[in-house]
């Protein structure tokens, strides 16, 4: 039996914060999402920031606002959005590790270019997984510290261990990504209905900017420009990847995101690049976007080179 | 099977979509389902570790793989094999007919009226109609636990809401054009409600979660208030607050 469970206490969740593990695989066939980070490559640094794999539970945190009150003694890193973060109201640098001990504070001002922050803690947090999964999505009422799909609430303990204080470690800031608020591009994969779109809508498409709407959230993005026709407007469900731009009878594309439905009926022109989604991800709505076509070979060849540039760049050890 | 089919496209980075047919119909879900399990059990856990998800569907079959260990051709190459292997092997698997009770009513389906004012026959006619079928489960997805069940009788089928729910009960049997469902859970929904099924078709904590999967059948058998309320429906969605 566990006794009482310690960790990192929530005195105030900000926006939005949520427990985001890699995400949720193998149980499409039930109609379940995969949830995870919608900003990958800075949940995978905090990750790495605190000695952990990709697999360990971090906090996502929207906007900004969360206060975290440590219980134990143990290390965290903050990556993503450019945003405020003190320890006991002292001003430290995101992009490292810090060591916490029992009855620190940690505070997340408001994210000042992005919107999306990643805290990790060293070990990750202990969270039971509901379908091999910590990863929160509220809207299936799966994951996250209690397993119902609940965002982090004032008073939740996020349970973490007591970890052997290592060196603290650092990034760089010549291999940190820079975060733009707007005027982006994004790597489209050609394919699913692309020979549906006749090649004038394809060129309009890819030669008009977009401004992403309100109406944004994990599931999707969706996009206010020029309207895009295709020969038809709907078609048998069918298995929808991360990624993929539909376009719904009012030509408006919606870029489907992390926690998007498994199945849909709309016809796609093919799938953001997820080295861009990342950054699509950090913009709020008013944000400029334009699309690119890549072919699947030149997408695999960005994979890989990303892939062996995040393995391959070193992190320092800092001793304070 | 055609000299077209199957079809394969890429998706996405990291996808591949099958197309089977460009129609529906029982043996054609069957061959997806086992074309499905052989890549689980093949390539899932054992010898390669690219397969990530597999999303089934009415004539396609998303396969979902990690580009840092595999590329495109030698997916491409795995999933004809499969597909090859699954054609070959008999249709086993007749799937199960799971019977679902269903309080057909004007204060549980508030939409019933309209659909049998639209058909011209009453509202017992309608509910009459919807029982005579043996639903095949198409497709899963939407929600957790979300089924597709097919075919609608034409005289019964109708278009989605021009304007969609904000609410949907728990439990909602509902159709759009040809197809029929069952919400698994609340949720915002353009579907025809006409009635409410009080078994619950998505729980995490049960193995497995739903009571039926791809290529079974759903047979629904109407069940009165008091019967309705036996089983474990709620009293409140009754209520007007479906509206």
């Amino acid at each position: 039996m566990r006794g009482v469970v310690k960790g990192l206490a929530v005195i105030k969740p900000g926006v939005q914060s949520l427990i985001q593990d890699r995400g949720r695989f193998g149980f499409h066939a039930i109609g379940l999402t995969t949830g995870g980070p919608l900003d990958y490559s800075a949940f995978r640094w905090a990750n790495r920031l605190c000695g952990n794999s990709d697999s360990a539970a971090c906090i996502e945190v929207l906007m900004g606002g969360l206060v975290l009150q440590a219980q134990v003694a143990t290390q965290i890193a903050v990556t993503g959005a450019v945003i405020p973060l003190t320890i006991n109201h002292r001003p430290v640098a995101c992009w490292r590790s810090h060591c916490l001990h029992p009855g620190d504070r940690v505070e997340l001002g408001n994210a000042s270019a992005g919107c999306r922050a990643y805290l990790a803690v060293s070990g990750g947090f202990d969270v039971q997984p509901s379908f091999g999964s910590a990863a929160t999505v509220v809207r299936e009422g799966l994951g996250g510290i209690k397993g119902d799909g609940e965002p982090l609430g004032s008073g939740d303990i996020l349970p973490c261990s007591t970890t052997e204080m290592g060196p603290c470690l650092d990034l760089d800031q010549f291999y940190q990504p820079t975060y733009q608020n707007t005027d982006i591009s994004l790597r489209v994969v050609l394919g699913y209905q692309q020979a549906l779109f006749s090649q004038a809508q394809q060129q309009l498409f890819f030669n008009s900017d977009y401004r992403l709407s309100a109406d944004c959230d994990r599931m999707g993005f969706r996009l206010a420009g020029a309207a895009i026709r295709s020969s038809t407007t709907s078609l048998l469900s069918e298995g929808v990847c991360l990624g993929a731009i539909q376009f719904p009878g009012d030509g408006q594309p919606i870029v489907l995101m992390r926690d998007r439905q498994t199945i849909g009926g709309y016809p796609k022109i093919g799938s953001v690049l997820s080295l861009d989604l990342d950054k699509l991800a950090q913009l709020l709505p008013g944000a400029t976007v334009r699309f690119e076509a890549i072919g699947i070979e030149h997408a695999h060849n960005l994979i890989h080179l990303s892939e062996q540039r995040f393995q391959s760049t070193p992190l320092v050890e800092i001793t304070d | 099977m055609s000299a077209e089919f199957p079809k394969i496209a890429v998706a996405g980075e990291n996808s591949l979509i099958v197309y089977f047919s460009d129609h529906p119909n029982r043996q054609l879900s069957s061959l997806i389902v086992r074309t499905s399990d052989y890549l689980n059990q093949s390539c899932g856990e054992g010898s390669a570790e690219w397969l990530i998800d597999l999303v089934p569907s009415y004539t396609s079959l998303l396969v979902i793989y990690n580009p840092l260990l595999t590329d495109h051709h030698q997916v491409r190459r795995a999933l004809r094999h499969a597909i090859q292997q699954s054609s070959a092997s008999a249709d086993l698997n007749k799937g199960r007919t799971i019977e679902l009770p269903v309080y057909y009513s004007v204060e549980s389906g508030p939409d019933l009226a309209r659909l049998a004012e639209a058909a011209q026959i009453a509202t017992e006619e309608v509910i009459a109609i919807h029982q005579q079928t043996d639903y095949l489960v198409y497709t899963i997805g939407f929600a957790p636990g979300f089924a597709y069940l097919g075919e609608v009788d034409p005289r019964i089928a109708a278009p989605r809401l021009v304007t969609p729910r904000a609410r949907v009960p728990r439990g909602a049997v509902a159709i759009a054009d040809r197809q029929t469902a069952v919400y698994p859970a609340p949720s915002p929904g353009g579907w025809n409600i006409i009635g409410l099924c009080p078994t619950p078709l998505f729980d995490p904590n049960l193995e497995p979660p739903m009571p039926f999967k791809i290529g079974d059948r759903v047979r629904f058998t109407a069940i009165d208030r008091q019967q309705f309320l036996q089983l474990g429906g709620c009293e409140t969605d009754l209520e007007g607050e479906i509206l």
